[in-house]
């Protein structure tokens, strides 16, 4: 039987709150949303907080909404409403297209989109949407809130720069016209990590590429993102050939490592073929957004 | 630490270790044991059961975190002595072999019925693909839950209407 080690147990009723009980228990206190990535690792004792923070309760920090400029997700929205939100899809259906394959659906109505962030695994499929939506996180602390860009966010491997007082609070994603977006994943079963999988984002003006994203899990990129074949793709027009090379150039800029779930080279082949694809509906539907 | 919550309509008070699951208090505080326990690691869903009315794996759920939640268990599907449709149905189309799995099969059905009343078999796959069978007996856990959908009563309790999916 996998049981965690002891714990203290704490609910917050608000967000300063949380940050109250995050200064008083210190550095070995953990906030705790869904739970499906923190309480495994606390069963196998990866993980061993001796307080954990429960944020359940914070519907302030659930929402998703769009300003003129900027699509604003509370760090407690549920995978499941991220996947069924109308109003992020509209603008991004890489949105629906990586929850569709992230874990289960029962997983789905627990996970949240702050804490798949916080948790900061290498194969976090959130990690590469925002990547290649080039969003913003909002961290919140003691001393009000600080905005840090999601190419900043990640230090490495399950670590970020949110500090022990601190919370993820909000996601930001800028709105663009004329983008489209897509989510391209292969993993061994339904439900499993990605052996790879690739995000893309593409903003045409005027038939070129005036902005590109592409973001990728599970294959070691430096937070998650392929920046040199977006810087490629800048100002080109969107022909097969430009998306080959594009692909290929993402393959090559990350460093995947061969374990149970395949071989460095058959994951590089997947990081180019799944950027192809990635790409060429992430055209289509900034085409159709465009007319 | 004193945690309290409704299990299939009762209240259930108990002082617990906060590092407790909800699946070991269901089952050995409660006494409850339709809900199984399997995988421990969140990918079986045997142990799903309804937490305010959506579903959960309660092997990644602590019992402190549904403190003053509402939960159904596979107790709670029948009313009144009467089997629920989705219960009729795993009868009618032998949706189950070993039946480890089947608590949670049957209140995720029931949670997709109340939201999608008339699935696609697509959809009643999608909907169960975070559980397993270790008989692999899909094909009938599929066709039981058609059943179910063609068979509900309409005087169900609903217990899920309006929430999640």
């Amino acid at each position: 039987m996998q049981v965690p080690a002891p714990i203290a147990y704490e609910r917050a009723t608000s967000l300063s709150n949380a940050i109250e009980l995050l200064s008083r228990h210190g550095p070995e206190s953990r906030i705790i949303a869904g739970g499906h990535s923190l309480l495994p690792m606390m069963k196998l004792r990866l993980a061993r907080p001796e307080v954990v923070i429960d944020i359940n309760d914070l519907a302030e920090l659930d929402y998703i909404r769009a300003n003129s400029d900027h699509l604003q997700i509370g760090a407690m929205v549920r995978h499941a409403s991220l996947m069924n939100s109308d109003i992020a899809n509209r603008y991004f259906p890489i949105f629906r297209e990586a929850e569709t394959v992230i874990a289960d659906p029962i997983v789905r109505n627990r996970g949240t989109v702050g804490g798949s962030l916080c948790q900061a695994d290498p194969a976090e499929d959130l990690a590469a949407v925002f990547a290649a939506l080039k969003a913003s996180v909002v961290i919140t602390g003691n001393n009000g809130s600080r905005t840090v860009p999601i190419s900043s966010f990640h230090i490495g491997p399950y670590m970020t720069v949110v500090e022990p007082d601190e919370l993820l609070t909000e996601v930001i994603v800028p709105l663009r016209t004329h983008v489209g977006s897509a989510y391209e994943k292969v993993e061994r079963r339904a439900g499993d990590w990605g052996i790879a999988s690739v995000g893309a984002m593409i903003v045409l003006n005027s038939g070129q590429i005036s902005e590109a994203g592409i973001g990728l899990a599970a294959v070691r990129a430096d937070h998650f993102r392929a920046v040199e074949a977006e810087s490629f793709l800048l100002g080109k027009q969107p022909t097969a050939d430009v998306i080959a090379q594009a692909a290929l150039i993402a393959s090559e800029n990350c460093q995947p490592v061969a374990d149970q779930r395949g071989p460095e080279d058959y994951k590089r082949h997947l990081v180019k073929e799944l950027t192809t694809r990635a790409l060429n509906r992430a055209i289509d539907k900034a085409r159709e957004e465009g007319t | 630490m004193q945690v309290s919550m409704t299990i299939n309509g009762e209240q259930v008070s108990r002082e617990i270790e906060a590092r407790l699951l909800l699946v070991h208090f269901i089952r050995e505080t409660a006494g409850l044991t339709g809900t199984h326990w399997g995988c421990d690691t969140s990918n079986c869903g045997t142990c799903v059961v309804l937490m305010d009315g959506v579903p959960v794996k309660s092997c990644t759920v602590l019992a402190a975190m549904a403190n003053g939640r509402n939960i159904t268990t596979v107790e709670g599907l029948e009313t009144n002595g009467e089997l629920d449709s989705v219960q009729r149905g795993f009868i009618e189309m032998h949706g189950l072999q070993c039946g480890f799995c089947t608590p949670g099969m049957m209140l995720t059905a029931r949670w997709l019925l109340d939201n999608n009343p008339h699935p696609t078999d697509a959809e009643i796959r999608e909907a169960i693909s975070g559980q397993i069978c270790r008989c692999t007996g899909y094909e009938n856990i599929v066709r039981a839950i058609r059943w179910a959908a063609e068979h509900e009563s309409g005087t169900g309790h609903n217990i899920t209407e309006g929430i999640g999916a």
